[in-house]
């Protein structure tokens, strides 16, 4: 496994994606046709709908991720040091140096997001900045750049935006049924329940990709390409463990849909009991372990 | 007769293809330590261009290290030097010169107390950290053309089409020891 095969796997998981969520929206425009009116008309509709989406997500996706969580732009004279590092990393990874966010969070966590490295960007809460030392903030970081060199950053966007649009729109179909008139009634019920059907079967496949959005394979040469671009992976090591130890709350505004893009999963303090289900983070004491064996 | 004449064909075409494939990767290799070598070139001007304002800015303070300052003033002349060899050289020089200035820095709280200074300071070890990174990429790029030029098959399109093996930007040994600081 190296990185050339990494970034056409990540190619080609990013077309796979777009296809599956083209086939899903048509054919819920498709059902949703047949009912109400014409099932070619619901299936043209649903074929744009889905297309300006692509787009949308494709060309925009990292600005909205980076809307939802709050990033400001970071800046000189306060972010100096971030901002060099960022930009030394990219260099020493021959790629365009990204734009830099800073969320404020006291969590300590990081991200980055983008369609190619000519267009990326790195984010930082201001929890990392303060906990972390020199080398510890450059490890983190390089694991960021490396996430963008790797092209995991088109696949990962593409999921929290994609996923999250998908979930967005049969949910509004669902709300939209129970409002409508009562000589509809029988179609609308029928709806639902192929509407229901269909989400029960989407559901645990959403799960799956957002776990592979975020799969073991993928944080470890992460880990391992940015301990390549430091030359020093007990920075990052020593990151990780500070954020294992730290015990701020989860941050605002990150839901499911985003947390896969995080280096720490954001939402590993909310409810205890779905962590099991839903745990989509590789267990940190092991990348930990792996990083100190190098 | 028709068999060996395809024969013929098919091993010539392979042969054209890998002549093909070999010459592209060649060149993609020899473009990428060139923008490497470019980074270098960009930070090490960024920094050419942020001495004369350190040495203004500790002018007043540091009476006592004039000799420090003159190091760093002239390595920073040589550095225009075209050859990479004295480029090299002349950078490990403003390194070693710039540490030494920083480490003694700590002796002056009026010094450290310099807005300005600081901000300097953060400016070149940003700086510092750059060059450090862009000659790490250009040394892996130059590392993969080298193995390239000189491992077989490759060695005869390199040679045929004349791609060379090029120079590593070395950190001389001197480099890597711990400062020494004068007082």
């Amino acid at each position: 496994m190296d990185i050339y095969n990494e970034i056409s796997t990540n190619k080609r998981n990013s077309f796979l994606l777009v296809s599956l969520f083209f086939a899903v929206i048509i054919i819920l425009g498709f059902i949703f046709g047949y009912i109400f009116f014409d099932p070619y008309l619901g299936l043209f509709f649903a074929f744009f709908i889905s297309l300006i989406f692509t787009l949308i997500s494709y060309y925009s996706g990292d600005k909205m991720i980076l809307a939802m969580t709050g990033a400001k732009e970071a800046r000189k004279p306060e972010h100096t040091y971030l901002i060099n590092t960022v930009e030394g990393l990219a260099i020493a990874a021959g790629i365009p140096a990204p734009r830099i966010y800073v969320i404020n969070e006291d969590s300590p966590n990081a991200f980055a997001t983008g369609r190619n490295e000519k267009h990326a960007s790195v984010t930082v809460t201001t929890g990392l900045l303060r906990i972390m030392n020199r080398e510890e903030l450059e490890g983190v970081l390089a694991h960021e750049i490396s996430h963008i060199k790797n092209y995991d950053v088109r696949f990962m966007m593409l999921v929290a935006t994609l996923v999250g649009i998908t979930v967005l729109i049969s949910d509004m179909l669902l709300r939209s049924f129970f409002w409508s008139s009562g000589n509809r009634e029988n179609r609308a019920n029928t709806f639902i329940i192929v509407i229901g059907l269909i989400m029960a079967i989407l559901t645990p496949i959403i799960v799956q990709l957002i776990k592979l959005a975020v799969s073991r394979k993928r944080e470890f040469l992460a880990d391992a390409s940015g301990a390549l671009l430091t030359r020093y992976p007990p920075g990052l090591a020593g990151a990780l463990r500070k954020i294992k130890n730290d015990k701020e709350p989860a941050i605002a505004g990150v839901n499911r849909a985003v947390s896969h893009l995080f280096i720490a999963d954001p939402m590993r303090f909310a409810g205890d009991k779905v962590k099991h289900w839903f745990s989509t983070h590789p267990p940190l004491e092991e990348r930990i372990r792996r990083l100190e064996s190098m | 007769m028709i068999a060996s004449l395809w024969i013929l064909i098919i091993i010539l075409a392979v042969l054209v293809l890998y002549i093909i494939f070999s010459y592209n990767s060649f060149v993609r290799i020899r473009n990428r330590t060139e923008n490497a070598w470019a980074q270098i070139d960009v930070q090490l001007k960024r920094r050419y261009d942020l001495i004369p304002n350190l040495v203004e800015s500790v002018k007043g303070y540091m009476k006592h290290e004039r000799e420090t300052l003159e190091n760093l003033t002239r390595a920073r002349t040589s550095l225009m030097n075209p050859s990479l060899a004295k480029k090299a050289q002349a950078s490990n020089q403003i390194s070693e010169a710039l540490k030494t200035i920083f480490a003694v820095a700590e002796n002056y709280p009026k010094l450290k107390a310099s807005k300005n200074f600081l901000q300097l300071q953060e400016e070149l070890s940003g700086t510092e950290s750059k060059i450090a990174y862009a000659r790490q990429f250009y040394n892996d790029s130059v590392l993969t053309l080298n193995q390239k030029v000189q491992s077989f098959p490759s060695k005869i399109i390199a040679s045929l089409f004349s791609f060379k093996e090029k120079e590593y930007f070395e950190i001389e040994e001197a480099a890597k020891k711990p400062v020494k600081v004068q007082f």
